[in-house]
């Protein structure tokens, strides 16, 4: 039960993630988180607007379920399997923040500085919120995949877009966090 | 109903991300920062045994739950969108630490802050679709 409640190394998590890229495709679908957003949009009504989104969202209702269940098993995780949300980050990485003036980095999952509620009710905090995602989703969406889709399955699958896919994510993940979170802090 | 077997695979997704701390925003930067291994260690194992298990489908010899061939779609031919459109991808995932999947798994933690983060995902995608026909592809 301990090991349960531990914290998982990554060698754990990691081949568990090649698990769940292997159920999708045993039972003939593919791992891809992104394309749920389009889904969303998609039932949202943005045909009416875009018609990209005027497809028959039901062909993906099996992704929208496997997001449900990714909602359901982070409420699992957090309610029942997380005693503690201590992240054991780098000594190194903790000081850094604490520089730019994020507190106690690392004693939960997530910086109050950019997740707290009242952060959402400040211009800035909002701004941040609104379009980091706005990035991730146009940037998915732009590249043919995020981090499952090219990440994993498509380096699993050895091929080049993928490859230069995650090469521009570490540029940007680069340039964001040595340079512009510094301005931004 | 035959959907409710996706809706499993889901929350196993959702509690190997959750343990593995790759939902935690410290994890992200660290990562970009490069002063821990735990995210190479996550992605890279994960990426090592997917790519035994593709060499077992292309060969065959891992087939679907109906005994089909396992066909893995190729990525769309073009790299310029892959290089602008994973650098746009990475401003974001390095600010806010979460990609697709993880938002959607915070959001099960309760964390109210992180719609605004789902919000603006849904307006990209959006975005990207209103204006592709002008974006390098």
């Amino acid at each position: 039960m301990d090991i349960i409640l531990q914290p998982w190394p990554w060698y754990v998590a990691g081949p568990l993630i090649a698990l769940v890229m292997f159920l999708l495709f045993y039972f003939g679908k593919k791992f891809g988180v992104s394309s749920n957003l389009e889904t969303i949009c998609s039932i949202g009504g943005a045909g009416k607007i875009i018609d990209f989104f005027k497809f028959d969202w039901k062909q993906n209702s099996w992704n929208l379920m496997f997001m449900v269940g990714a909602v359901i098993g982070g409420f699992i995780a957090y309610q029942w399997m997380t005693p503690s949300e201590v992240v054991a980050i780098n000594p190194k990485t903790a000081q850094e923040l604490a520089d730019l003036g994020f507190q106690n980095a690392g004693a939960t999952f997530l910086p109050p500085e950019l997740f707290s509620v009242d952060n959402i009710f400040t211009l800035k905090g909002f701004a941040i919120l609104l379009i980091s995602g706005i990035l991730v989703g146009f940037g998915a969406r732009y590249a043919g995949g995020c981090t499952s889709g090219h990440g994993i399955v498509g380096l699993s699958n050895l091929e080049l877009p993928s490859l230069v896919s995650v090469i521009g994510f570490f540029i940007g993940g680069i340039v964001m966090t040595w340079f512009i979170l510094p301005m931004l802090f | 109903m035959k959907n409710v077997k996706f809706l499993l695979i889901g929350v196993l997704f959702g509690i190997v991300l959750s343990k593995g701390e790759i939902i935690s925003w410290y994890r992200i930067y660290e990562m970009f920062r490069f002063q821990s291994f735990h995210m190479f260690g996550v992605i890279g194992s994960a990426v090592a045994i997917g790519v035994v298990i593709f060499y077992f489908f292309r060969k065959g010899a891992l087939k679907t739950y109906l005994g089909q061939k396992i066909f893995i779609e190729p990525k769309k031919k073009g790299l310029q969108r892959n290089i602008y459109g994973g650098i746009i991808f990475g401003l974001g995932w390095g600010l806010v630490g979460a990609c697709p999947g993880p938002m959607f798994i915070l959001l099960g933690r309760g964390v109210l802050s992180i719609i605004v983060v789902i919000i603006g995902g849904l307006i990209g995608a959006m975005l990207y679709h209103a204006f592709k026909s002008k974006l390098p592809h």
